[in-house]
């Protein structure tokens, strides 16, 4: 696979460290009710699902970024790469 | 037989052996094509019956002619003879037979062929169970088998190389050539790979006229233009054997495979191969036929008949008869003849038709019902009944488009019922694998010409390139039509439809009677297209077939769809130049020259190598150096290369508060030039990692990390910084390989440390006291990193330097400190030191304990957010029973402790209920006389004094330990203050 790196084009996936779900962007607020479910959920739920899927790669041999990639799991399409830091908040 | 009026007579002569016999061929044949002109007809056994086989394709699809090449530990198993390039001293030899291949013992299979179809050893050797993997399962592989490995590693060198273009073009046949002129033209890189050491593809086999001449003219000339221009590369002896995800593809290359001499150059590269768009020109393949005894041989592929006639002067047989359902069977019967053999027969199983040539006798609308000659064919059988004797029997059941490679990304193929013919259902995205010529389905010349004109036209146009002119070629005038009669009625168990896995039509009978109809089902019962041919001239048999049975047809009953790789690649090519040593990279120490002088005994940590302890003169066994290290140390000095632990530069305003996330505790008001140790939970609230962390400035930490885990803590501080905290102003840096850094512990060390350092006053214990630290001067202006900080519990520093100092501050260290006696340590005696202490490390934190285990549960600041802050709050890891961090010696002092040993309270069976916890670290302590261990044990710190027993089950051994404090030694740490 090749993922289209935002600043560094076209990389092999070879080059990246693959993390699974995005939802580990979305840490819960440890002051939060119920904190200690919330991060058992973040901890240990993530989705696997067949198709669009939005997920972590980090580029551990380049240049450490961690991106958010919108991959089809089904046709590995990559529809969309995104540095993770400029995600948080949108 | 060879035709001795064929050009290749021309070429230089080579001689080979094959089964230990002496041949010669000519430059320019492979080994099968040499093997027909010798007239030797057996090449091997088939796979389940043992029965006799001689060469059946000519090419890459081949299911007999497997072939052990090459002698001793150079010998590569189960390669098809047809792609064997001949050279001169090439030994082969026959494989799956015992005895010779001649007369092979094994074919007492063949006379007990009734019994043992599909399915037939899961059904009869599933009882007794356990006599399946020890007894049943040894005896059948080695009766139904393969080649066999020489068992010795292969000397040879294998390399992977990577390769970018715009356009890959697979195969070099007419549709491949004249796509690589037009898309050479729009300026973007070509690649060309061939299979063959020749280019051309069918064109080489066939005697068609181009432009007037004879077409290897035009090849001549296209190769010629092709390698004239520099965005053209062409790589041939190269197979690409599978598609991956977004234009990249495996290619293997035989770069001296057909060399005798083992040169300096690698034996085969394996490419990876990067293209935006991939032209798949990999032409078509035949098919066979079923019918009783087809598996003689003799009974050959009549396209390959043909090739090795056209393009080797190479002849299996005189006299010869060919059986078709289709109009490409009769082209053989021309060329043949042309050349002068006797054509017995053209069998066209059409009804109907006429026959395409009028010089010729035909039987049409008939069909062989047995076949004669058990070692080499002798006669067939017709429908009609009338007998003919042949000695070769050229069969032809149409040609199926190579699509291989458009199903590895699970591309469905689908059925064209005009040419009966799978082909390409788009590959599943973005069509980046386009097929043309006879890959796409077209299988006459003249239309290969301007189809292929078509299609790379509209896609250059469709790019938006620069458009060239299409490619005016006149040419010889094919004509094919094909009709689907694969598959005979008669004597079902003696037609081969796979010839390779020995399946024939009763095994595809008896799958549908049992049920197993799908074409998914039919493949994994009968093996159909499971041997290392996946089946390539036998899966439309099969299809059509069970088709026929279902009552269906072929588009309806499906297929099942191929993989990767296209053909065995061994699995050196995949290792490259990554085996023994190099599989991965081996890191040195700075310290590494110095230690190897010192005969330093080393250990792999990760990819480094450290030295685990210095054996001095007269210490035979590693404990008299290691007691040695440890009692010298502690008496006077000791230096240790500790340089592998991870280090981490963080700057930027946001430090504090970044470390005070990352840490359970606190760091935002260390001071400057001080040193905090810090603990790591993971988000689940188990421990991950400790060590120290400096400030060298109000916006300067360094932080360590232990040895193995240096790059993972990095990659999770990178993922808090960037997707966790990106506001921060926070920058990383890996600085593990930039410094060199040595412990220097023991009571002298602070006196050898002045001796180093430009200002000895700035070193003292007051300006200087534990957990400080400075960068500072030493040896005449050197920059340096002094911590005082105590692993061993000894007055203690580490010392840091640019690595390229390194070596010399350990060389300086040690003569320096010649006047303390002053000691290089290893590993050993640093973990006997730290266990001494008291002090964790990786058997502690092992993925498994928690910061309560540890006794480390007050690190954890709930005055902020940290990472695993709240679940390190989870009942389980707070309840008042858990196994807590203790110390362990043995009650009879004397007694040796082994770590894993789990502990069991006094008077209690050794029993899961009964499990208390465990023993971790373990050390004989030269300090104290004995052995002492570091472990968990439940309510550890209330049970001081307490009796328990340490259980080795594995051993059957059970010590009484007593539990005490983890710190054996300086439990006030006086030592490390003073």
């Amino acid at each position: 696979m090749l993922i289209d790196h935002p600043l560094l084009g076209p990389r092999d996936a070879s080059e990246f460290i693959y993390m699974g779900d995005a939802k580990l962007l979305n840490r819960p607020n440890w002051k939060s009710q119920n904190s200690k479910t919330k991060f058992l959920d973040y901890g240990y739920l993530r989705k696997n699902p067949a198709g669009v899927h939005k997920e972590l790669w980090y580029h551990e041999q380049g240049d450490r970024s961690w991106l958010l990639v919108t991959r089809n799991t089904v046709t590995h399409e990559i529809l969309k790469v995104e540095l993770a830091r400029d995600t948080k908040g949108k | 037989m060879r035709n001795s009026s064929h050009p290749i007579t021309n070429k230089q002569k080579l001689s080979f052996t094959f089964n230990g016999k002496k041949y010669f061929g000519y430059r320019g044949d492979t080994l099968a094509s040499a093997l027909i002109a010798n007239n030797v007809k057996i090449v091997g056994r088939s796979f389940k019956y043992h029965r006799p086989r001689g060469i059946f394709s000519a090419g890459s699809e081949e299911p007999n002619a497997l072939i052990e090449l090459g002698d001793g530990p150079y010998k590569e198993p189960n390669t098809r003879a047809t792609n064997i390039e001949l050279f001169d001293g090439l030994e082969g030899s026959s494989q799956n037979f015992l005895g010779s291949v001649n007369f092979d013992f094994m074919a007492i299979n063949d006379l007990l062929k009734n019994f043992i179809g599909a399915g037939f050893y899961y059904k009869t050797f599933m009882w007794p169970r356990r006599f399946w993997e020890k007894l049943y399962e040894p005896i059948i592989r080695r009766a139904a088998g393969l080649g066999k490995l020489s068992l010795q590693a292969d000397p040879s060198q294998y390399d992977k190389g990577y390769l970018h273009c715009d356009f890959l073009i697979i195969g070099s046949g007419i549709s491949g050539l004249m796509s690589a002129l037009l898309l050479a033209e729009t300026g973007g890189e070509v690649l060309i790979v061939e299979e063959d050491f020749v280019l051309g593809g069918r064109l080489n086999s066939e005697r068609l006229v181009i432009n007037g001449n004879q077409s290897s003219n035009w090849i001549r000339q296209a190769v010629k233009k092709l390698k004239s221009l520099k965005n053209v590369q062409i790589l041939n002896r190269t197979t690409v054997f599978a598609a991956f995800d977004h234009g990249i593809f495996a290619a293997i290359e035989k770069k001296t495979d057909h060399i005798l001499e083992k040169s300096s150059k690698p034996r085969q590269i394996n490419w990876k191969i990067y293209t935006k768009l991939c032209i798949l020109a990999s032409g078509a393949i035949e098919r066979s036929i079923a019918f009783p005894q087809n598996d003689r041989p003799g009974i050959m592929l009549a396209g390959s008949v043909r090739t090795y006639a056209n393009r080797f002067g190479a002849y299996y047989g005189q006299k010869i008869a060919i059986y078709t359902n289709n109009d490409d069977g009769w082209r053989t019967a021309d060329d043949l003849k042309n050349m002068g053999l006797e054509i017995k027969a053209v069998i066209d199983t059409r009804k109907g038709i006429e026959a395409l040539s009028s010089s010729i006798p035909s039987y049409l609308g008939q069909t062989i019902t047995k076949t004669y000659g058990r070692k080499g064919i002798k006669a067939i059988k017709l429908s009609s009944g009338s007998k003919l004797n042949v000695d070769c029997l050229a069969v032809s059941g149409g040609w199926s488009s190579n699509i291989h490679l458009t199903c590895h990304k699970r591309g469905k193929p689908v059925w064209d019922n005009k040419f009966k013919n799978f082909l390409s259902g788009g590959n599943g995205q973005k069509d980046k694998i386009i097929p043309v010529g006879a890959a796409r389905g077209i299988f006459e010349i003249q239309n290969i010409i301007s189809d292929t004109n078509r299609v790379i036209l509209s896609l250059i146009k469709k790019l938006s390139l620069s458009m060239p002119n299409r490619i005016t070629l006149t040419s010889s005038k094919e004509q094919y039509s094909c009709s689907l009669d694969l598959v005979s009625s008669s004597d079902p168990s003696n037609s081969f439809i796979d010839l390779q896995n020995d399946v024939t039509q009763k095994d595809i009978e008896l799958s549908f009677k049992e049920g197993f109809k799908s074409v998914e089902h039919l493949k994994r019962y009968s093996t159909l297209g499971m041997a290392t041919d996946q089946g390539k001239t036998s899966n439309i048999l099969g299809l059509a077939s069970m088709a026929k049975l279902k009552g269906t047809n072929i588009s309806e009953a499906g297929t099942t769809i191929f993989r990767p790789p296209y053909v065995p690649v061994a699995i050196s090519a995949f290792a490259g130049r990554s085996r023994g040593k190099d599989f991965r990279p081996t890191r040195l120490t700075p310290s590494h020259n110095v230690a190897s002088k010192r005969n330093a005994v080393f250990v792999e940590t990760g990819n480094w190598l450290r030295a685990q302890w210095f054996p001095e003169k007269g210490e035979k066994f590693w404990r008299q150096s290691v007691d040695r290290e440890v009692i010298q140390t502690r008496n006077s000095v000791g230096i240790c290369d500790v340089t592998t632990l991870g280090k981490i530069d963080i700057q930027g305003e946001d430090c504090s508060e970044f470390l005070n996330f990352v840490y359970t505790n606190a760091f935002a008001k260390l001071p400057i030039n001080r040193v905090r140790y810090g603990l790591m939970l993971r988000e689940d609230g188990v421990a991950y990692d400790d060590g120290t962390t400096a400030r060298l400035g109000e916006n300067h930490f360094i932080m360590t990390t232990t040895t193995a885990n240096a790059p993972l803590v990095l990659r999770n501080l990178e993922f808090v910084r960037q997707c966790l905290l990106p506001n921060l102003d926070v920058h990383l840096i890996s600085t593990t390989d930039s410094w060199a850094q040595y412990s220097v512990a023991g009571p002298n060390s602070r006196r050898l440390l002045q001796k180093i350092v430009d200002k000895p006053k700035d070193i003292t214990n007051e300006n200087f006291p534990f957990m400080a630290c400075r960068e500072l001067t030493i040896c005449g202006g050197i920059m340096a990193r002094l911590f005082r900080i105590s692993f061993s519990g000894e007055l203690a520093y580490e010392i840091a330097v640019p690595t390229q100092y390194g070596n010399a501050l350990f060389d300086a260290l040690l003569s320096e400190g010649q006047e303390f006696n002053a000691i290089p340590y290893g590993t050993e005696a640093l973990g006997v030191m730290r266990i001494e202490k008291g002090h964790v490390a990786g058997n502690e934190i092992n993925g498994q304990t928690t910061a309560q285990n540890l006794g480390l549960s007050r690190m954890i600041s709930k005055k902020a957010d940290s990472i695993g802050n709240i679940l390190s709050e989870r009942e389980g890891f707070n309840r008042s029973d858990i196994a807590t961090l203790s110390g362990f010696k043995p009650v009879q002092r004397n007694q040796k402790l082994e770590a894993g040993s789990h502990l069991i309270s006094a008077g209690k069976k050794p029993t899961m209920e009964n499990d208390e916890g465990w023993l971790s670290s373990v050390a004989f302590s030269p300090t104290l006389g004995h052995y002492i261990a570091l472990g968990f044990i439940k309510r550890g710190e209330t049970r001081i004094g307490e009796k328990v027993c340490a259980v080795n089950l594995l051993q059957n051994k059970t010590t009484e330990v007593e539990i005490v404090s983890p710190h054996f030694i300086d439990p006030e740490g006086d030592k490390q203050r003073g």
